[in-house]
């Protein structure tokens, strides 16, 4: 299981780009953190999601 | 009568002292903060910290006053049209002349973060649109992992001020807001919920500044 901002999900062994395409995200509002690291852009495409990690996903919206 | 002269450096200091305790303003008067994007969140941020006598600021946009700012941005009628680093400078400095400010009229992007921010430890993400809040936060938090970001998501309508909230979301990034709020679906964006936000980062601010993490 993969914690995603706060719940379990079944999806360990994807890559972070193909979970957060499934999940319908839009790429260039995102900051994504993995262990309490952040995980730069680049690396969205080869980063695997792994049994045990802790992802926060902060989608932004925009106001200010 | 109105005061017409200005009181000393050290006199402003002792009163600063007198209300936040020695030991306190010692760290918010040693400490500076940049504010990337001085509208209705920066412009609030950069005035609630210049109140609190902090060391100093680095005030950082690439645009200008504009009529449709003045419902929540802290500029006056005779700042239109001015760039709003140096236009918040001037209001900064009608109440903290001593006030250490450094500003840039530029707009922040992946290629000159780096020098432009690189000393400056607490950065506060003050920016209007999605894509550019992202973009800071990306950079500063994979560029500069010891400094501090603060930064905020959601805050546009009105009411519901107990969904403004302060996030840790690593242990030296912070987010304020509700996270969701959108000017399409809450309406546009208004002076006292943009403030309950701006307040939020401001006093996270002030609180990494003087008790750390």
């Amino acid at each position: 299981m993969v914690k995603i901002n706060g719940n379990p999900e079944d999806v360990a062994g994807m890559t972070l780009l193909a979970y957060l395409q499934r999940e319908g995200y839009t790429l260039d509002r995102l900051a994504v953190e993995c262990n309490e690291q952040i995980v730069p852009k680049n690396d969205y495409g080869n980063q695997l999601l792994a049994d045990g990690d802790v992802l926060e996903i902060v989608s932004f919206v925009g106001g200010g | 009568m109105a005061v017409e002269t200005i009181p000393s450096r050290e006199s402003i200091q002792e009163a600063l002292e007198l209300r936040h305790t020695k030991a306190v303003q010692e760290r918010i008067s040693a400490a500076c903060v940049a504010v990337c994007g001085l509208g209705g969140l920066g412009s609030n941020v950069a005035i609630a910290l210049a109140r609190c006598g902090i060391g100093g600021l680095h005030l950082i946009d690439f645009d200008r006053v504009d009529l449709t700012n003045l419902n929540r941005q802290q500029y006056p009628i005779a700042g239109l049209d001015r760039p709003k680093p140096e236009a918040l400078r001037d209001e900064l400095c009608r109440f903290n002349p001593y006030l250490d400010v450094r500003t840039d009229f530029v707009k922040l992007d992946e290629e000159n973060i780096p020098a432009l921010l690189k000393d400056d430890l607490y950065i506060c993400e003050a920016f209007d649109r999605a894509e550019q809040k992202a973009m800071l936060t990306n950079c500063v938090l994979t560029v500069f992992p010891e400094k501090y970001l603060v930064g905020a998501s959601g805050m546009a309508g009105y009411g519901d001020s107990g969904s403004i909230r302060t996030r840790r979301i690593l242990p030296h990034y912070y987010l304020c807001g509700d996270g969701v709020s959108t000017l399409e679906k809450n309406g546009g964006l208004m002076a006292p919920r943009v403030m309950l936000c701006a307040a939020h980062q401001a006093n996270k601010i002030l609180e990494l500044i003087i008790k750390g993490e």
